[in-house]
């Protein structure tokens, strides 16, 4: 009978093609709700499910309002919000100096709102029986632009003397940035050879398949693939400690729990659908930010955002 | 007759045929893996509510419906944009201008050498021209504009070769009739390369319908919870919106993109069968 369903709705599909397009917009749901309009969002693939989760709760409850809510990383969601095309921009780390001038040049005004941490994950591989920590500096001394690391036992004395397979994401995104920024001390620096991806799960499949691979990606990868990888703690002198959402959340996880956040354009929160989405945003975020695999900040830190709203 | 020759070159056809044979068996195998892959992860996740329903960050709750109508809208706008461009560039090319002037050869050349511009270059021109300079912001009509002029070139080159394969004696039996160039390449040029002109496009068309790049740089976005009404909308399609399951962490929703993988497939075989229909119906009628 399932199976039967599945046919039938494959066949439906094909028809729905022709039916559909004469009758694109007519079965919107008429919801008795006061707000209307159109939230433009755009921004940072990391930011995007906490997102895409609240709007979706919010137009549980505000049905006439919608919300496209675009990937196009933090910078290229920052190009967009400077020419004026978005009312929140979504963004993995906080804005570059160079981007809140063009912004400023634009006439635009901004304000910023820290939603959740993220606990930026080094992983290996789970054949691998030797890391159980790293340091800041052997971080630093593995991934620094004039990196001479080649194989684990330059690393540290005692390991294997097998070449280590370097993964990361790809230069775009807010997740490198803030990486390259916390370890070698400018963002994008870094060294040349390693196997980068816009992708995560393109390297969660490089660190599972290679047990000399070592790398780094948010924490909701992790999560979600912990059978196939190993977490690394992290030791910046005060001990090892791994990513947790008890240690992302405190801050003992440093210095590579960080913070993400949206943007939001000033004269787009005279709009009231801006507005209540803004405060939906903040009030939920608690609730929500655990489901997709971040950590949410403290209540009282979400008390303080919506006190600058108003 | 020299046996052994005979049976050496009898043993090299075996092997060319052989040959042959392992080519398409490659791509076969690999068609099929492919589609195994896809419909042993997708089908499960496949019901009537996964197409009607909206996405959702729970990927039991997820579905395509706004991807699906967004497509549809998308590609339908398309066509109308390249189909009347490329047709009418093609016949002005092959019946109004002499194909060996010198003017007519760097034309050709630069229409062979747009269709092999990669598709993310034309949405950099799209989110420049479109988006920004004429302001029809991340719409879907920017996003349709992009891909006409993506396919633009395709469907050109494709119509130019269906003109060119019309017989010169059916063009100078009509013009012996005493017809016009017009009811010429209405009544018999166009009617005879429609089968070729009908095959181009559906090709071409089904290229754009499966485009995630440019309409990525052209700003579709990655969460749309409500059906476009007009041109003007902000939209995703299938291809996007499959892309953006894929890049989760949480293997169930890169096992719905599976499922959005085969409501794509259908789309793309539908519209095929469509155009082999109307090919069809064409060539009966010529002969």
């Amino acid at each position: 009978m399932k199976t039967r369903n599945k046919w039938l709705a494959l066949l439906l599909t094909g028809i729905l093609v022709f039916g559909l397009a004469a009758c694109g917009g007519t079965t919107d749901n008429g919801g008795g709700d006061e707000l209307t309009g159109e939230i433009a969002i755009d921004g940072s693939s990391t930011v995007f499910p906490i997102t895409e989760a609240i709007a979706e709760e919010f137009n549980a409850v505000y049905p006439g309002v919608r919300i496209p809510v675009g990937v196009s990383g933090t910078g290229g969601g920052f190009k967009k919000f400077i020419a004026g095309e978005t009312d929140i921009s979504n963004a993995s780390r906080p804005i570059k100096d160079e981007e809140a001038q063009a912004v400023a040049d634009a006439g635009i005004e901004y304000i910023e709102l820290m939603v959740a941490y993220d606990g930026l994950s080094v992983l290996v591989n789970p054949d691998n029986t030797w890391v159980d920590s790293l340091t800041v500096e052997e971080l630093k001394m593995i991934w620094a632009p004039d990196s001479t690391v080649m194989t684990w036992s330059d690393v540290r004395p005692g390991w294997p003397n097998e070449e280590i397979k370097l993964y990361a994401p790809g230069t775009d995104s807010g997740t490198f940035d803030y990486f390259t920024e916390e370890i070698n001390g400018e963002s994008g620096a870094i060294r040349p050879d390693f196997t980068a991806s816009e992708d995560d799960n393109v390297l969660v499949q490089g660190i599972a398949g290679d047990k000399n691979a070592l790398g780094f990606f948010g924490f909701a990868y992790y999560e979600a693939n912990q059978d196939k990888l190993k977490l690394v703690a992290i030791d910046n002198g005060s001990g090892a400690i791994l990513p947790n959402f008890d240690s992302i959340q405190d801050g003992s996880y440093a210095p590579l729990s960080r913070p993400i956040f949206i943007y939001v354009k000033t004269a787009s929160l005279e709009r009231p659908e801006v507005v209540e989405f803004v405060t939906f945003y903040l009030t939920i975020a608690t609730d929500i930010i655990p489901d997709v695999g971040y950590v949410a900040l403290p209540a009282d830190k979400y008390q303080e955002e919506l006190e600058l709203l108003n | 007759m020299n046996m052994k020759l005979y049976r050496a070159r009898h043993r090299k056809n075996i092997f060319f045929h052989g040959l042959l044979l392992a080519c398409i068996l490659f791509s076969i195998v690999v068609l099929g893996l492919l589609l195994y892959q896809i419909l042993s992860t997708g089908l499960a996740w496949l019901d009537w509510d996964f197409i009607t329903s909206m996405p959702s960050r729970f990927p039991e709750k997820a579905g395509i419906y706004s991807a699906l109508v967004g497509s549809i809208w998308t590609i339908g706008l398309t066509a109308a944009f390249s189909l009347p461009l490329g047709v009418g560039t093609a016949v002005y090319l092959e019946e109004y201008t002499n194909p060996k002037s010198r003017i007519n050869q760097i034309v050709q050349v630069n229409i062979a050498n747009l269709a092999g511009v990669p598709a993310i270059v034309y949405g950099m021109l799209g989110l420049a021209v479109f988006v920004r300079l004429f302001q029809f912001e991340r719409s879907i009509l920017a996003g349709a504009l992009t891909l006409t002029l993506l396919i633009l070139p395709v469907i050109t080159v494709a119509s130019q070769e269906a003109i060119k394969s019309v017989p010169k004696s059916l063009r100078e039996g009509s013009y012996s009739l005493g017809t016009t160039k017009l009811q010429t390449i209405t009544g018999v040029v166009l009617p005879y390369a429609m089968p070729g002109i009908l095959t181009g496009a559906i090709l071409a068309i089904s290229r754009a319908m499966g485009e995630a790049a440019p309409l990525i740089m052209v700003g579709a976005a990655g969460y749309i919870a409500f059906l476009p009404t007009g041109p003007m909308d902000s939209f995703t399609v299938l291809p996007v919106q499959i892309f953006n399951w894929t890049s989760r962490p949480q293997i169930e929703f890169q096992n719905i993109a599976s499922a959005g993988i085969i409501v794509l497939m259908v789309l793309l075989l539908s519209m095929n069968a469509v155009a082999i229909l109307l090919r069809n119906k064409y060539q009966n009628r010529m002969e």
